[in-house]
């Protein structure tokens, strides 16, 4: 089934409605009518009609899940993905809307490459929020036009992997971005430490013989950003924190009346640098992959409501990027489709974290932070994006099968639990199980 | 069963017993006698780092086994513009190369191409990770001193954090029962390097770690590092520098070793370079047998 296909009403019925953004979790029926949630109530209550109905029976029906860290690679680098196949992934995650990164090539720095984004003829099949670039170029020197990229459709403004180190740019684009309500997001890494460097300082590192990144300028990032953001009124949006001192530096911008969001990835909270190795080039990205009391600590965090959202940080590569050298192998791994899987498995199963909780990390809050109105929500009159899941459901994940255009997962043949039955987006189904 | 063929990627994931039989092997070989276990095998030697006293020894070794070998030099810029690293083993491959020696400054490169390539391939140094040959040679080489490695004091002095010579007898020493000494200023033996092994220590002071050693493994100390460091050459020498005087500290049999090449007067006095405890022209000798052993041994010819 595709968006285009002629409008059709759906019932869900039968399933366990958990919406974290009014605290319910019931089995409920939800009558879904011109790409809107028409009807939510009890079983059986429902008073509309439906063309079609959708069991839901052993479901999870949650709030479509949005993943405010992507990297779609168009335009520029559809070798590796295309916004269609990125989407398709996203889409098999659970997904109904993705924040696209803009280190695209050229980078996302103006209007007309944030509308290219989000052109029907990209051949999306979820919502693609992109998030522009507030430097032009990503050169950390001038900024770009806030107002204008707002306007075109951004979400937020980032220079992700290039992070804004001069003080300056960061206090100007911190002042520029809080009376549009702008969220600023950044990729906490002091780059003039970590030339050279290619996964996590320790005793793995040591072994490999392979130049490490301090855990600590992350977090000391962090401490600069949250204090020049509460100054200037800001939304600082901490990406992928990877490290216990990093949490430590969110919880200090709060206490210091900061307006401090921040993100996990599913490999930050499912690996530790000891997965690397006998260097396997898809357990490399950045932030590297952290000690085992890192990922504790941010275990803890995520339990405690500390940490407000799951992030894929998706970052497809080709195969001729990541079978080299580790040193010169391209960072990041792809991770739409094993988002959830790996929230189940990790969160829910091993730490006995709620559904409840895991859907406010994938969907309630990323809406509220990126300012997604009408989403992250199924209360009547909400955007009709839904995701059906079944929770207690065992599967394998096979990288081969990936609908992404790459296949630089550390995850091939887990064996997770927890499955995307199926996604719907403005009451169309764009992904449906087997 | 078919032959087994194996490459040689580092000492960590060597077992004991492995190690044992490489060096009972290499005890047999002798350069001066060749035996012409790799008639018609083709030995590849693919260099993407200047290196003479490895690439030499590697080489004659071949030869003394009746090896076809060739020498590839890949300049340096050819590895960020030209072919890839899988491409060149490929090709060598294809070309008939039964083995592969590889020197590359990139951590993990042999094992890279020896999870994607099914002819064996031999690290003959990757970066700052293992020199597993060297490690090998230096082991034969003190056990034609010392009875066995158990007990053994040994202190590696100098430039740990860059070393793959230092990593790699760190694992075949302690995998032995020896007891480690690193000993370096805290920019080159930081703390860390204890983790890399069972009974590693680190300490700063040489002539702590001197006291009672049976073996001294003197590092090359890069002058472009020190500098890099901040660290001035007559300070590293007035705390490092093993002389006459520091060797005294240990024992009266103990070994003096060098993986080479050998800066007089920097790491250690040109006295205690040619004295009589010193065994660096020894291990450069013993090189060639026991590279010979790993090669006969990689290609499966000889065990």
């Amino acid at each position: 089934m595709t968006r285009d296909s002629k409008p059709v009403s759906w019932l869900l019925k039968g399933g366990r409605v958990i919406d974290p953004a009014w605290r319910i979790d019931a089995e409920m029926d939800v009558l879904l009518r011109d790409g809107r949630v028409a009807e939510i109530a009890p079983r059986n209550k429902v008073r509309g009609s439906a063309d079609e109905t959708f069991n839901a029976r052993g479901l999870i029906v949650a709030p479509g899940f949005i993943d405010l860290h992507v990297h779609l690679r168009e335009p520029g680098q559809s070798h590796k993905e295309t916004i269609a196949t990125a989407t398709a992934a996203a889409a098999a995650g659970g997904f109904t809307s993705v924040c696209a990164m803009p280190n695209t090539s050229p980078v996302n720095d103006s209007p007309e490459i944030t509308a290219w984004m989000q052109d029907p003829a990209r051949g999306a099949v979820v919502n693609v929020f992109p998030v522009a670039a507030a430097t032009l170029g990503s050169k950390g020197e001038q900024l770009t036009d806030f107002r204008a990229l707002q306007r075109a459709g951004a979400v937020a403004v980032t220079d992700d992997g290039r992070p804004i180190l001069s003080d300056e740019i960061m206090r100007d684009v911190l002042h520029a971005a809080a009376p549009l309500n702008l969220p600023v997001m950044q990729h906490a890494e002091d780059t003039r430490l970590s030339a050279g460097c290619s996964m996590n300082e320790g005793p793995t590192a040591f072994r490999l013989g392979l130049r490490g990144m301090s855990a600590e300028s992350e977090a000391a990032i962090v401490d600069r950003d949250a204090r020049l953001a509460q100054a200037a009124g800001a939304h600082l949006h901490v990406a992928h924190i990877s490290t216990a001192a990093t949490i430590k530096a969110v919880r200090r911008g709060r206490r210091n009346r900061a307006h401090v969001t921040c993100e996990i990835t599913p490999h930050h909270f499912a690996l530790t640098d000891e997965n690397v190795g006998s260097y396997d080039t898809n357990c490399k990205m950045n932030p590297p992959l952290r000690s085992a009391d890192d990922r504790e600590a941010l275990l803890i965090a995520l339990a405690d409501g500390s940490i407000d959202a799951i992030a894929t940080d998706h970052a497809p590569h080709a195969r001729h990027e990541k079978q080299v050298e580790f040193e010169r192998a391209a960072f990041g791994v792809i991770g739409l489709e094993t988002a959830l899987g790996l929230a189940i498995t990790k969160l829910q199963r091993e730490r006995k974290i709620g559904l409840a909780r895991i859907i406010e990390l994938l969907s309630t809050n990323p809406a509220r932070i990126a300012g997604l109105k009408e989403r992250g929500s199924l209360a009547r009159g909400s955007i009709a994006d839904v995701t059906l899941f079944d929770p207690g459901a065992r599967w394998t994940f096979h990288a081969e099968k990936s609908r992404s255009k790459s296949r630089n997962t550390p995850f091939d043949g887990w064996q997770l639990t927890g499955r995307v039955v199926a996604t719907i987006v403005g009451g169309n189904f764009v992904y449906r199980l087997g | 069963m078919k032959t087994k063929r194996r490459s040689l990627l580092d000492i960590e994931s060597l077992a004991t017993a492995e190690i044992t039989a490489l060096l009972r092997l290499a005890r047999r070989m002798n350069p001066a006698k060749p035996r012409p276990l790799l008639r018609k095998k083709r030995v590849a030697l693919l260099f993407y780092e200047a290196s003479t006293r490895t690439r030499v020894s590697f080489e004659f070794a071949a030869k003394a086994l009746a090896a076809t070998t060739s020498v590839i030099y890949a300049e340096a810029s050819s590895i960020e513009k030209g072919e890839s690293l899988l491409d060149t083993g490929n090709t060598l491959r294809a070309l008939g190369a039964d083995l592969i020696v590889l020197r590359h400054p990139a951590a993990g490169a042999p094992h890279l191409m020896a999870r994607h390539l099914d002819i064996p391939v031999i690290n003959a140094g990757d970066g700052m990770h293992e020199h597993p040959s060297q490690a090998l040679l230096d082991a034969f080489t003190i056990l034609r001193h010392k009875r066995n490695l158990r007990g053994l004091r040994v202190v590696i002095v100098g430039d740990i954090y860059h070393s793959r010579v230092a990593r790699s007898n760190v694992h075949l020493l302690s995998k032995f029962g020896a007891q480690v000494t690193l000993c370096g200023p805290v920019e080159m033996a930081p703390d860390i390097a204890a983790t890399l092994a069972p009974r590693v220590r680190v300490t700063r002071h040489f002539e702590e770690a001197l006291r009672g050693a049976d073996v001294i493994m003197m590092l090359r100390v890069q002058k472009e590092r020190l500098a890099g460091r901040q660290i001035k050459v007559g300070e590293y020498a007035a705390g490092y520098q093993l002389t006459s005087e520091r060797l005294r500290l240990a024992r009266r049999d103990a070994l003096v070793m060098h993986p080479g090449p050998i800066i007089r007067g920097m790491e250690l006095t040109a006295e205690v370079a040619d004295g009589p405890q010193s065994v660096i022209l020894e291990q450069v000798r013993n090189g060639v047998a026991v590279r010979m052993a790993i090669l006969a041994s990689a290609l499966g010819v000889a065990r």
